[in-house]
């Protein structure tokens, strides 16, 4: 009864998927409801927002609307495009000079200088992103390999659960003043490939979000069904060709929800790491802004807030659209 | 000549209330070429026997021989079958097949041999058509062919069938249940299946083993049916003899193991099994069809 009910439900579901494309009467309350009813709520929320921001006065002055917002959005791609031309501006003269020196002597050393303006919002933002897909990589590299290999091992994974529901929970905040010293102290080098607030930042969200990926693909192959381990049982499957051809795909659809919890989790963990350890990205930009309290700074850091949600969201429809594309399992690419 | 032979086999599985045997002294000796049902109330040990002469599963007492050596783990020569068809739904019926022909034929075919083997396998049942299709997008039927189509091209020494067509319905049943007798014709397999279906087991094979019901369940009746081949399920429907070897089967299983009404199982049965005491009732109630019936449903 059931196994019979289970195998049908797939096709269930493509048949409800293909009446959703028909063209119907249908089908223009979708849309409404698909595009209409997002914009209303945004409406809606850019109202209040506006009310609300006017009635509230804080020593910094008003909080900031979605007037000021827009305002100080563009206030922040302008300082980005002065301090770009800057640069170029530097670079040029640097050049110049040089040209001159060398005009001159040909032989004499000329060494171009690296400008060193204050990073502006638009670097921080790109700082963010590298720290995050880095530090993302590195858990997702030691996560799938080991939860492969917790799922397929019961004893492993009765020796390590206790371990993973300890450091589980644990906060960045509790993690960063440890892994700071700890880089610090280990990772000495005259000519540093990597910053160092860059490895701490990258630890810690390491650190943090590798336990949904973790637990996901460890869950995910231990519960592969009796029927396909034994298939690969008959078949005498070596152990590498059962981690490549039945466990890896079979927990794919689970490996990605351990992913895209994972991805969050990195972005959130980022922000807070680089506000508190200083380290550069967006976190100290809003961290800067505070301390810097002019009229702007509340409208400023609404913007980085606004842009960290925006970011956040790309990065899950990104992770989204990469199980569409690798996962079998359709069915599971939903929300 | 012995081909396959069950000694004594018995079996304990650890409950939390001690060891639960659940089969016990199960004598049985299969010629080549032979193809035996096993028919039984539900719970009573059927799959177990399958999977202990598969490997999954180890005898406590008594032991499995194939062709003079004894059985100590799974392998390809003992091809399964199973209920749920258990295709990897993340490849086409082809690559379901292709796995099981890399892994046995790794050292003796080519690669156009295989492709060769793997396509003349799913042209046996039938599913030529939908070689690139995945399992969810063909049928249950369907999918039970290419699983069947994966166990022969493993060129089995036996091949185990765990209720193979219990999730299909009667005309699709019936479909395969030819399809299964023509290939049964030509290759000449070893058989041993699992049937909850007695015109299933009357139609289909050599012999017939009814088991007890459990717990310690054992080898009660062996039925010879002795129909020529090849065998026409129409022309059968108006048999006396194949109407005689319906009623012993029915009469073993309702009248000398009626099962024990609910709530008398044993306690470890209660546990194990929770949701199959349908089984039965279901049983009974496709049992109640006349043959006239069926035979024009199969004809249809
Ligand atoms: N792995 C197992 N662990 C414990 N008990 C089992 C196990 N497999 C089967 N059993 C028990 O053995 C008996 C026979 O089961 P099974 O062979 O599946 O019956 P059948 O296939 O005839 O319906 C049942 O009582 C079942 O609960
Ligand atoms: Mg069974």
């Amino acid at each position: 009864m059931s196994t019979a009910s289970i195998q049908s439900n797939p096709i269930k579901a493509r048949r409800l998927r293909l009446s959703l494309r028909a063209p119907s009467a249908d089908s223009v309350t979708r849309i409404a409801r698909a595009l209409l009813l997002p914009l209303l709520g945004l409406l809606v929320f850019l109202f209040a927002w506006h009310i609300a921001a006017r009635n509230i006065d804080t020593s910094l002055g008003q909080f900031p609307g979605p007037a000021q917002v827009y305002e100080q959005t563009f206030g922040l791609i302008a300082d980005h495009n002065r301090e770009r031309a800057r640069e170029a501006a530097f670079m040029e003269r640097q050049e110049e000079r040089n040209a001159a020196i060398l005009a001159k002597d040909p032989s004499a050393e000329v060494r171009l200088r690296d400008y060193t303006g204050k990073p502006t919002f638009v670097d921080q933002v790109g700082t963010s992103l590298v720290t995050v897909l880095s530090g993302f990589f590195v858990a997702t590299l030691i996560a799938i390999p080991l939860g492969i290999l917790i799922g397929l091992n019961g004893t492993l994974y009765a020796a390590l659960n206790p371990l993973i529901q300890l450091f589980k929970p644990v906060s960045p905040l509790a993690w960063l003043p440890l892994v700071t010293m700890v880089v610090s102290a280990l990772y000495v080098s005259d000519d540093p490939m990597f910053a160092k607030s860059f490895l701490t930042s990258l630890i810690t969200v390491s650190l943090c979000s590798l336990w949904p990926t973790l637990i996901n693909t460890a869950v995910g192959v231990s519960s592969i069904s009796q029927d396909l381990k034994n298939v690969s049982k008959v078949l005498r499957l070596p152990f590498m060709t059962h981690v490549i051809k039945i466990a890896i795909p079979a927990s794919i659809p689970a490996m990605f929800t351990g992913l895209r919890l994972s991805l969050g989790i990195a972005w959130m963990v980022l922000i807070a790491a680089e506000m508190l350890a200083q380290n550069p990205g967006l976190g100290k930009f809003v961290w800067d802004e505070f301390q810097n309290g002019s009229s702007d700074s509340l409208g400023r850091i609404m913007v980085a807030v606004l842009v960290i949600g925006i970011i956040g969201f790309m990065l899950d429809r990104a992770m989204q659209l990469l199980q569409s594309r690798i996962s079998w399992d359709k069915n599971a690419v939903v929300r | 000549m012995t081909h396959l032979e069950l000694t004594g086999v018995a079996i304990d599985f650890p409950t939390s209330r001690g060891p639960f045997r659940a089969l016990n002294g199960v004598n049985l000796k299969i010629d080549q070429g032979e193809f035996v049902s096993l028919i039984g109330h539900s719970g009573c040990g059927k799959s177990t026997v399958l999977n202990i002469v598969a490997g999954l599963y180890q005898a406590t007492e008594g032991g499995v021989v194939l062709e003079g050596k004894e059985v100590r783990e799974p392998g390809p020569e003992r091809a399964v079958v199973f209920q749920n068809h258990s295709l990897l739904p993340w490849l086409s019926a082809y690559e379901n097949v292709e796995l099981a022909v890399k892994q046995v034929f790794r050292n003796s075919k080519s690669k156009a041999e295989m492709k060769e083997w793997i396509e003349h396998n799913l042209e046996l049942v039938h599913m030529s058509h939908a070689l690139h299709k995945r399992p969810d997008e063909i049928s249950g039927g369907m999918k039970q062919r290419v699983g069947i189509a994966r166990a022969l091209a493993m060129q089995p020494k036996v091949l185990l069938m765990d209720e193979p067509f219990g999730a299909l319905d009667a005309l699709t049943r019936a479909h395969l249940q030819d399809s299964l007798m023509d290939i049964q014709a030509r290759l000449n397999n070893t058989v041993i299946m699992i049937t909850h279906d007695v015109d299933e087991a009357v139609l289909l094979s050599d012999r017939i083993v009814m088991m007890t019901n459990g717990p310690a369940a054992t080898v009660g009746e062996i039925l010879n049916i002795e129909l020529e081949r090849p065998r026409n399920r129409i022309e059968l429907a108006d048999d006396v003899r194949y109407n005689h070897y319906r009623h012993e089967v029915l009469s073993f299983l309702y009248e000398k193991q009626r099962k024990p009404p609910e709530g008398v199982t044993t306690a470890a049965q209660e546990k194990n099994k929770p949701a199959k005491t349908t089984e039965l009732a279901q049983d009974l109630h496709s049992n109640t069809v006349s043959d006239g019936e069926k035979a024009a449903h199969a004809a249809a």
